[in-house]
């Protein structure tokens, strides 16, 4: 078995060097094609009813006038009320606003609609339940479940004492001897997913098997979603997806309507196309968890917090989930802690995986009360926050953190630029300030396989069932095997985005790029192997002598023994290189590792009359062991700093808390940041050659998490006040300014 | 929208597509509709052919007055570099030039725009490729790239129209898209260096 390792930075050609994405021109010329673009002869368009009622029944369905409406050929009925086997009639209830009912196929998207707008249906309103921050109201309700908890003491009860009574005690005692006690509330809202390209389908039939072009971050295993639905076997459906317009943990299923549409297109024989409207892409395609939280810690004369005790709540709609305890407090772990969750069903929409689970809220509810530590003592966070790592449980080391916060304080020029919370200089009606956030993530490789073929006309292709969310999934396969086969990047081909590809795991966990590498260096290391033991003799060589450098196959060192890469492989003769690998995800390797962490600041201005929050400047810090694309691990990181900047100042879902309603589904009221609204970020990679010689490792993920502290702690470094819940809309800083 | 619909289209008489009117020249028949327009209210209602110039070139298509350009673009003429967002525009993903300024496609009905020059993302990868999609390519400015085009087309109308913009005019005035992503930084980057002579080569 061969042993594959990387090579050293020194002789690494293309790997860590910046590349241009090689579907960059594709994607910004429209020649990319998309789900949504599919568009295949004789199709039909589909939209949807969806319920305007957050909890309700289904008791009618009328649809014969959307029937008689000109350009509509099929009413696909989602939710019909119907006798059960005991002969009673079976009323569907509706979890959530939103939730589709009928679907209409038509010739285009105006009839369509037209259809969707002549459907009668008669709902049975039921009590709604939707405010997801009142805990009390929630309890009250009969709407809460406990979700978990843990407490850890460094004492241990004597033999005779019981359990909870000592605890109480023990808790009480370490804060009565704490020289520091910081009570607060924080939280973060409920935002969507959002992605640009709704989610759906275009799907056809084809002698039996379904063809579905589907806006999926799960290519390898979506066949297997539309199988078991339509009861067919996963070798009857090819999924294809070369492009997709954003997932972010949401896009990994067929979904509901996407096997309404492969329904729709079996009953008419005609393709379809059903992709969601905009409204309902952010009702019903993807949310992330609220958490709201009540601290309470205890900390020495230091700044070091020995005791910790939390309750929290929040939810994850009508299944009544939340944010995981088991990140909080979060990094920062003291030795003494206790905290308890609580989870809320409101009716709305169940989460999906949002960029991170957990580790956004759970760092926006927690280093923030860390924060107003140092606020309360009037020191400098970062020194709160270097002390604190005394204390962590993560996927980091301590030292990394420490380096990487005196990296970013150094590029944010923070020993220059802080003052004590509250105390800076006031510029008209505008205050600056300083904050810090810190996070880990996992990243581990997911499992996956490659097909390469290495042809003796030198032609190199690959064939992987992965897809490409805009990490630059491509490009990392292409620099790969270039750079193990001593090619440029334009001498390989990458195929990606179809089911029929060997097996690659679904793009979930920052995963992708490690499993990718994995199975691509792999794939390429055994073909070169190959490829040696046929051109050894030629070059009157041994197969372990020889290497493949600068397009040309050589015997070590010695450039003048050499054939070139075309030639080389023409020593194939009648036959094709053809290796199939396969990584599999947790087993041990050179090429890939997991765990990061990554430390970011951020430098705001708070407009005291209006309450106007404006990032001037964010310094993200991060370290993820090898990187393959500089250049896209930078892109990753703007955009996880900006999405920060997005959920920390402007998104959230609003719902009415009385009806359920989602009041503002639409683009210009679901307010992201643009190009504006950005400040200087400054992303530096923490990479000495300890953290690289660990290998590929994860990157989409963990960047996004801490900005949102850090720009909570900014705005409370600025203004004295903590505005607990984000996002830090004007509205909620003039209300916490009093 | 509807106000703007009722104004231009709803008082007026139908002119539909005849024969006469299918066989002379579309910017003259333009010109000749508003003229006819101005002197009495006309009404179009039901499918009709009309002829739209896209990129360059001329194209029948067969409408109706809720038809959007977006649809027209997307479903009929197989250019689907514009994409669809947002129902109101306010992603800017749709964004095209007509008649040298930019609108949201989604938001633009297909009678509206008859007569004018259309000129889609497309149009910008022709012979030679046009500085703006190849600074995006040189600065990264594409993730998911589902947004891309639209602001591909929004950056090469503010350019056209302020080829010596300074960073802090970009950033002012290049607020009608949306990226979910977040390149824009990149975005910001890729527009900056086409001002200074980028993707020339």
């Amino acid at each position: 078995m061969a042993e594959y390792s990387w090579p050293s930075k020194e002789d690494s050609r293309l790997i860590g060097k910046r590349h241009t994405r090689l579907d960059g021109l594709a994607k910004s010329t429209g020649a990319a094609r998309y789900t949504y673009d599919v568009n295949l002869p004789n199709q039909l368009i589909v939209k949807a009813l969806g319920s305007p009622h957050a909890h309700c029944k289904v008791m009618s369905v009328d649809v014969s006038a959307a029937e008689k409406t000109p350009g509509v050929v099929h009413v696909h009925v989602l939710r019909m009320p119907k006798k059960g086997d005991d002969g009673v009639m079976v009323y569907p209830e509706i979890q959530t606003e939103g939730e589709l009912i009928v679907a209409v196929a038509a010739e285009s998207e105006g009839a369509a609609a037209e259809g969707v707008s002549k459907i009668k249906v008669q709902y049975e309103q039921l009590p709604v339940f939707a405010d997801d921050d009142d805990l009390d109201a929630a309890i009250k309700a009969g709407r809460t479940k406990r979700a978990g908890g843990k407490i850890t003491l460094e004492k241990e009860p004597g033999d005779d004492e019981d359990e909870e009574e000592f605890e109480e005690k023990e808790i009480a005692r370490l804060f009565k001897e704490s020289a520091h006690v910081v009570e607060g509330h924080y939280g973060i809202d409920v935002i969507t997913h959002c992605c640009l390209e709704p989610h759906g389908s275009t799907v056809e039939w084809k002698g039996g098997k379904l063809n579905a072009y589907l806006s999926t971050q799960n290519v390898s295993k979506t066949d297997d979603g539309f199988a078991a639905a339509l009861d067919l076997t996963a070798d009857d459906v090819d999924v294809h997806c070369e492009y997709i317009g954003g997932g972010f943990g949401s896009k990994f299923r067929p979904d509901y309507w996407g096997i309404a549409a492969a329904e729709i297109s079996k009953a008419t024989g005609r393709p379809v196309k059903f992709m969601l409207t905009r409204d309902q892409e952010l009702k019903i395609a993807g949310n992330r968890p609220s958490g709201y939280i009540n601290v309470k810690l205890g900390a020495d004369k230091d700044g070091v917090v020995q005791i910790w005790d939390s309750q929290q709540w929040g939810t994850s709609g009508y299944d009544g989930g939340g944010v995981s305890d088991s990140v909080i407090p979060y990094v920062y772990r003291p030795k003494n802690y206790r905290r308890v969750a609580t989870s809320i069903a409101v009716n709305a929409d169940p989460q999906r995986a949002w960029r991170a689970p957990n580790h956004p809220q759970a760092c926006a509810m927690t280093q923030t009360a860390y924060d107003d530590l140092a606020a309360k003592m009037q020191v400098d966070s970062l020194d709160i926050f270097l002390k604190n790592l005394a204390n962590i449980e993560a996927r980091q080391t301590a030292e990394v953190y420490t380096e990487e916060l005196k990296l970013a304080a150094q590029l944010m020029d923070w020993k220059a630029k802080w003052h004590p919370h509250g105390k800076g200089p006031r510029k008209g009606s505008v205050v600056d300030g300083l904050g810090i956030g810190l996070h880990e993530w996992g990243g581990v490789a997911n499992s996956s396989s490659v097909l390469l073929r290495v042809h003796a006309d030198g032609g190199v292709s690959s064939y992987c069932g992965t897809q490409d969310l805009g990490t630059g999934t491509r490009t990392v396969c292409a620099i790969v095997l270039a750079e193990t086969f001593g090619l440029d990047i334009d001498d390989v081909k990458v195929n990606i985005g179809h089911s029929t590809y060997p097996e690659s795991g679904a793009s979930g966990g920052s995963t992708t790029v490690g499993a990718v590498s994995e199975s691509h260096r792999r794939a390429a290391t055994d073909a070169l192997a190959r490829l040696f033991e046929k051109v050894a003799p030629a070059l009157g060589a041994q197969p372990g002598d020889l290497e493949a450098k600068k397009g040309r196959i050589q015997v070590k060192g010695s450039p003048s023994k050499s054939l070139s890469w075309k030639e080389a492989c023409s020593k194939l003769g009648m036959s094709t290189i053809e290796i199939t690998t396969n990584y599999e995800r947790g087993n041990k390797t050179n090429l890939s590792s997991e765990g990061v962490g990554g430390v970011q600041m951020a430098h705001v201005s708070v407009d005291l009359e209006t309450g106007a929050v404006r990032v001037n400047k964010v310094v993200a810090v991060q370290d993820m062991g090898l990187i393959i694309n500089r250049k896209a691990a930078e892109s990753q990181i703007y955009g996880a700093v900006i999405m920060s900047i997005a959920y920390a100042l402007f998104e959230q879902r609003i719902m009415d808390p009385k009806t359920g309603a989602f009041l503002n589904a639409e683009l210009s009221d679901y307010k992201l940041p643009r190009l504006g609204d950005i400040g200087e970020i400054v992303v530096e990679m923490y990479e000495p050659e300890s953290q690289r010689s660990r290998g590929v490792i994860g990157l989409g993920e963990p960047p996004v998490i801490s900005g949102g502290a850090a720009i909570s702690n900014a705005v409370c470094n600025a203004t004295g006040v903590r505005v607990p819940v984000l996002p830090l809309t004007p509205q909620r800083v003039l209300k916490a300014l009093g | 929208m509807s106000n703007w619909f009722q104004e231009h289209f709803s008082r007026r008489k139908f002119l539909g597509g005849t024969g006469a009117v299918a066989a002379t020249a579309l910017l003259s028949e333009s010109a000749r509709q508003a003229e006819a327009a101005e002197k009495e209210p006309q009404v179009r209602s039901g499918e009709q052919t009309i002829k739209l110039k896209v990129n360059g070139k001329v194209h029948e298509v067969k409408v109706e007055p809720r038809t959007t350009l977006l649809d027209v673009l997307r479903y009929q003429l197989d250019l689907t570099g514009a994409k669809p967002v947002s129902i109101d525009g306010s992603s800017g993903a749709s964004t095209v030039i007509v008649d040298g300024k930019p609108v949201t496609a989604s938001t633009t009905l297909a009678l509206a725009v008859e007569g004018k020059a259309i000129q889609t993302v497309e149009s910008l990868a022709g012979k030679k490729l046009d500085p703006v999609p190849q600074c995006f390519v040189e600065h990264d400015a594409e993730q998911c790239g589902f947004c891309t085009p639209g602001f591909v087309v929004a950056v090469r109308a503010y350019l056209d129209k302020n080829p010596n913009a300074t960073e802090e005019m970009i950033r002012n005035n290049l607020n009608g898209n949306i990226c979910r992503c977040g390149t824009y930084v990149n975005v910001l980057q890729a527009a900056v260096a086409v001002v200074k002579g980028g993707g020339n080569g």
